[in-house]
């Protein structure tokens, strides 16, 4: 399979060439879709056959690596097109080929007719490239070409309707937060360089290593990355991106914005868990954060009616549960729940797509409502992935979010649980309030006129694939302490153990037997959370006008706790403000080249005054003639 | 008659051939025909070339203006940062012809004489290996420029025309005086005032460490009004706009180049003692121009006045690199001369096209354009994405290893040069984005625009090559890099102390012809 691995990128990348060159060129639009669709599928197939051949292997004998070409080699800056096919990056490369195939048929239903079809799927294959790149790279350069791929996809998908004024400002903004993040990137790999002359994976972990837990250079590369993380997987405080970027179509939005593309930044850290491991103040920083993160998303998800919102909040919150099982050390919790999340919020996206589609574009949710007869494909597969969100046994998003919380209790503190658990209340009851209000209770829309839809094949199969998937994955985790196995953790044991070690030792342990009772505590909270949606919203309908009387918590949570107008007011506005009023208008044109200017008008003004002496006249000149000659004479005689 | 005289002299004989041109068609058309030759002849230079030495190659040498105790020579030579510079000039050249080939219709043949000649003035800039020559073809840039702005410019050209000639001619005569200076000084030496760059590399090292300094600047300043570095740019930005697209093509593409070329050669070449010392000040301005450009670019609402102030700070990472004085940085600072003569030089080509459709230079007038002409929207992406330093694409290997060589720089010696100059990489991404965003995206602004016509064919020829190199470079930069990386490094490992010989990286092979 080895001399395969090339091929999972160049299958999407031909596609892509194709498809930008062509494209424009094919008759039947469709085939551009069955072309991105089938590059993926060939990436995906070929990903499947390399991981049997890693389960056949020995655990040790599994990674692989694939040097493609040379790259950049100048100095210290060596590396090349090289992959690094391990148990960590082969899950993410399952993820992204598959959930990426799944809603490539999806999009060949959803973009159905849509003048720009052939570049979606241009722009969608270049996507699934970088995104191998981010993952499947053996240094930390060629992971930022990849990073800088995705967040350009994510540019281009988001403004895909770019006619549309809104589009522009949500796709520039994304990528213009996103480089505040990359800024951070290339920060850290300018210090690894300064401080260990590589940028290789494993040759940087092992210098790390040697230098010790605690030391100041890896506290200032963690941070940097995690900077960049905080850009690419929308943490406090550059979270704001994600939610405008739910203009682009929805696929795009399920595909780079909900299971894949965002999180990268748990795989960039998952891949430097031994820099992580090493750095306490760094991990301290991100639980931190991301238990921000997970509760303030959570708060601004409560009362949002575009059903894509709700779930782009969710997102970030999400994210804010995968950095704090990070944060405390416990990598593959925080891989294992990025794996479930890809599964049922790329379900819930594409729910919302079919849902969309069906009410033709409309995406308020107060405009809905009573779906379920309609669409009852959708409304099943919608609601077994609500399930896995809200955690409820034995779906998926369950094990992976209980196993973080257990060990923000276990490793990091009981503060970190408490509040996450509150995030999991609201994600319980915000998600079933998303639910009951688009799929329950009565019409709020022209049934007669425009009669809402069911989804054609392709639309429907990725859905069921996904529900079956956020049913099942949690399988690969159940913890032991449930007669499980957690195949996960044995699986990934060779690429995160010894940074989980570490982590672990300096993080300290505690909560001993509260396991058990901790996990019927959540699934309660979760409980809690659906009933209160289910009085609220399904036995009687509570629409906006009624949730507006909850006052200042409404308000502050309906309007994202202002926090892109503060940025706009803090940041955007007076940067903009100085350069042009301070900047460019007084240093530039008044100093500047004021002072450029005024040496030259100087040299004018003196030469127009000798100019005057050049009158023309000869009386004049014979005048100074007499002049000069008495006063050198006079000088002589009197010296 | 060796293949750089040749390069050199194409140009030179046909601008004066163009004289007999009948009319436009006809001037034009073997204007275009010398430039190929002569871009022909430069790959003939580069086949030539031995990439694995770091010594002058493709020497020449013929006797000028000599006495008993004077030697000024004809010595024109190049090692693989020249070659690769003289490989950008003759490449853009034939480019920006093709771009502009309709732009302009009054005194064709004139202009067209006065690309040549200015063509002319930039292999020979590149080439000389004497200063006194260098000084020559370093001046002789100004008067093709001063015309080309003056005559074939904006509403504003005369101002600009003399800002640009006076400001940069003010700057060189340091230069003129810090030559003249160091023949002095060699004459003192040996006996014979001479102005041979490798004899002087010999006299400049031993000088007194304040008169290398009182040098260094003479030649910084002349070549930092060139760059331009942070303060003394202004005229860049009344020369870009002011410029016919042909103009802003060529001034951004290759003459900013040479003030960089300069600080390499002569600043760092001639006075390794004084660049350390005076690293962390030039770094500095280029850190200040960096994030100052920037900033001043995303309030530009002309565009060609953005894309100007979007040089100050490419330009100030070149310079970041070379102070840097690492491999990374002196390499990076190289390549990202071309990207820069590549993706700027696209930038105002392709804003030119439009400029003849539309006649506008701001911004406002523009918006929704990209619905109404689809294939430019999309060449001019990639151009503003090649500036914007996305990975995968050309300006990004530059960039990233300027950044790279200021961290590890033992001589600058801090990570704030590098940390700071890397918030240029997001102010980057909003200047160009934003001006992309209202000049391409959203709905048709101006009902006007709706007749705008899409790219010809001639126009897609002119800009397909820039693009195949764009991604070249960027996904194989070591076909490029590999030519300029002997020398580069060599000089690195001098200045920063890795080999003993500090003259071990100036050498040359002996000239092919030596004529008495």
């Amino acid at each position: 399979m080895k001399e395969l691995i090339p091929y999972i990128t160049l299958a999407p990348l031909a596609g892509f060439a194709i498809n930008g060159l062509l494209g424009w060129r094919f008759k039947n639009k469709q085939i551009a879709g069955i072309i991105a669709t089938l590059a993926v599928t060939v990436s995906f197939v070929i990903a499947c056959g390399l991981f049997s051949e890693m389960m056949a292997a020995e655990p040790e004998h599994r990674a692989v690596h694939y040097k493609l070409m040379d790259w950049i080699a100048v100095g210290n800056v060596n590396v090349g097109i090289s992959y690094l096919i391990d148990q960590l990056s082969i899950i993410f490369i399952l993820v992204i080929t598959g959930v990426g195939a799944l809603i490539h048929l999806y999009s060949m239903g959803y973009m159905k007719g849509d003048p720009g079809y052939a570049r979606f799927f241009t722009y969608l294959n270049l996507f699934i490239v970088m995104m191998l790149q981010l993952v499947m790279a053996d240094n930390y350069l060629l992971t930022f070409l990849g990073w800088e791929g995705v967040g350009l996809c994510s540019y281009l998908l988001i403004g895909f309707w770019y006619e549309e004024v809104k589009n522009g400002d949500a796709a520039k903004k994304a990528f213009i937060v996103n480089r505040i993040g990359d800024f951070g990137f290339l920060v850290a790999m300018g210090v690894m360089l300064a401080a260990f002359g590589t940028l290789n994976y494993a040759e940087v972990a092992s210098s790390a290593a040697s230098l010790g837990a605690g030391a100041s250079v890896l506290t200032v590369i963690t941070m940097m990355l995690f900077l960049g993380c905080t850009g690419k997987s929308a943490q406090i405080p550059l979270f704001v991106w994600l939610p405008d970027a739910m203009a682009g179509p929805t696929p795009v939005s399920a595909l780079i914005h909900a299971a894949t593309m965002v999180t990268s930044g748990i795989y960039l850290v998952a891949r430097s868990n031994m820099l992580f491991a090493l750095s306490p103040t760094t991990l301290t920083v991100i639980s931190i954060v991301a238990v921000c993160t997970a509760l303030l998303a959570a708060i601004m998800a409560l009362f949002q009616n575009d059903i894509k919102k709700v779930l782009a909040y969710s997102t970030v919150s999400q994210l804010g549960f995968m950095f704090l099982g990070l944060g405390v050390g416990a990598f593959t919790a925080g891989v294992f729940h990025v794996l479930t999340h890809a599964f049922f919020k790329a379900c819930l996206f594409l729910g919302s797509g079919a849902v969309i589609h069906a009410m033709h574009h409309e995406q308020d949710m107060q405009k809905m409502g009573g779906l379920k007869k309609y669409l009852p494909v959708t409304f099943w597969t919608f609601l077994i992935a609500t399930i896995a969100i809200a955690g409820i046994p034995p779906f998926a998003g369950f094990f992976s979010k209980d196993e973080i919380l257990w060990k923000a209790f276990s490793q990091g503190s009981p503060f970190l649980w408490a509040f996450g658990a509150i995030a999991a209340l609201m994600t319980a009851f915000y998600m079933f309030r998303a639910v009951y209000l688009t799929f329950f209770g009565k019409e709020r829309f022209d049934a007669h006129h425009h009669p809402p839809h069911e989804v054609g094949a392709s639309m429907s199969i990725p859905l069921i694939v996904l529900a079956v998937l956020s049913m099942g994955a949690g399988l690969l985790g159940v913890p032991e302490i449930l007669g499980g196995s957690e195949k996960l953790h044995h699986w990934l044991e060779p690429v995160l153990g010894r940074g989980e070690e570490i982590a672990a030792s300096s993080l300290g342990s505690h909560g001993e037997g509260l396991e058990i009772p901790l996990m019927i505590v959540s699934v309660v909270i979760a409980l809690i959370g659906i009933l209160i949606a289910t009085r609220y919203y399904k036995q009687r309908t509570t629409l906006a006008q009624n949730e507006r009387k909850l006052g200042g918590l409404y308000k502050l949570s309906y309007n994202k706790f202002y926090v892109d107008e503060i940025y706009d007011a803090a940041i955007v506005q007076p940067t903009y403000a100085a350069s042009n009023s301070f900047l460019y208008k007084v240093v530039d044109v008044k100093i500047i080249d004021g002072i450029v200017n005024g040496l030259a008008s100087t040299a004018g003004v003196f030469s127009s005054l000798m100019r005057k002496l050049q009158t023309g006249l000869v009386q004049n000149y014979a005048v100074m003639i007499v002049i000069g000659i008495v006063v050198l004479i006079g000088y002589v005689l009197i010296f | 008659m060796g293949v750089l005289s040749v390069l050199i002299l194409i140009p030179l004989l046909s601008a004066a051939l163009l004289h007999f041109a009948k009319n436009d068609r006809v001037a034009k058309l073997f204007t275009l025909v010398s430039t190929l030759v002569t871009f022909g002849v430069s790959l003939v230079a580069y086949s030539q070339f031995d990439a694995g030495s770091s010594a002058f190659q493709l020497n020449e040498k013929y006797e000028w203006i000599t006495a008993h105790n004077l030697s000024i020579n004809y010595i024109v030579g190049v090692d693989g940062m020249s070659l690769m510079l003289v490989l950008l000039t003759t490449f853009l050249t034939v480019i920006a012809l093709i771009g502009t080939w309709n732009s302009q219709s009054k005194q064709i043949p004139n202009l067209m004489a006065l690309i040549l000649l200015l063509q002319a003035g930039m292999i020979g800039v590149f080439c000389s290996l004497d200063l006194f020559l260098f000084y020559i073809f370093w001046e002789l840039i100004l008067i093709p420029m001063y015309f080309i702005i003056g005559i074939w410019g904006g509403e504003r050209k005369m101002y600009a025309a003399v800002k640009f000639f006076i400001y940069t001619l003010a700057g060189s005569l340091f230069m003129l005086v810090a030559i003249i200076w160091l023949g002095l000084e060699a004459a003192k030496v040996t006996g014979v005032f001479t102005t041979d760059l490798m004899k002087l590399l010999a006299v400049s090292r031993s000088l007194p460490l304040d008169v290398q300094n009182y040098l260094f600047w003479a030649f910084a300043l002349s070549f930092a009004i060139k760059v331009p570095l942070f303060p003394l740019h202004t005229w860049l930005p009344d020369a870009h706009v002011e410029a016919p697209t042909i103009g802003s093509v060529l001034l951004a593409g290759v003459l900013l180049k040479m003030g960089t070329y300069g600080l390499i050669r002569f600043n760092l070449g001639l006075f390794p003692q004084a660049s350390i010392n005076n690293a962390s000040i030039v770094s500095t301005l280029a850190v200040i121009g960096i994030i100052y450009g920037a900033l001043v670019a995303i309030v530009q609402t002309d565009i060609k006045k953005l894309i100007a102030y979007s040089s100050v700070t490419h330009m100030g990472f070149i310079v970041l690199g070379i102070f840097s004085m690492t491999r990374e940085g002196l390499q990076g600072a190289t390549i990202q001369m071309i990207n820069h003569g590549l993706s700027t030089g696209m930038l105002f080509m392709m804003f030119g096209m439009m400029y003849e459709r539309k006649h506008s230079r701001q911004i406002s007038d523009y918006g929704g354009v990209a619905k109404i002409t689809p294939l430019f929207a999309i060449f001019f992406a990639i151009a503003m994405l090649s500036s914007v330093g996305l990975p995968g694409l050309n300006g990004f290997v530059g960039e990233y290893l300027t950044l790279m060589g200021a961290f590890q720089s033992t001589v600058l010696h801090s990570w704030w040069y590098s940390i700071l100059s890397s918030t240029g990489v997001i102010l980057a991404a909003v200047y160009l984005l934003w001006m992309y965003q209202r000049f391409m995206l959203g709905p048709v602004t101006h009902e006007s625009n709706r007749s705008l016509k899409d790219l010809s064919t001639r126009e897609i020829v002119s800009l397909v090559p820039l693009v195949i190199f764009m991604i070249w470079i960027g996904i194989r930069p070591m076909n490029f890099m590999n030519v300029t990386a002997s020398s580069l490094n060599a000089l690195s490992d001098s200045l920063t102390g890795k080999t003993e010989q500090p003259k071990s990286d100036y050498q040359m092979v002996a000239p092919k012809v030596i004529v008495k």
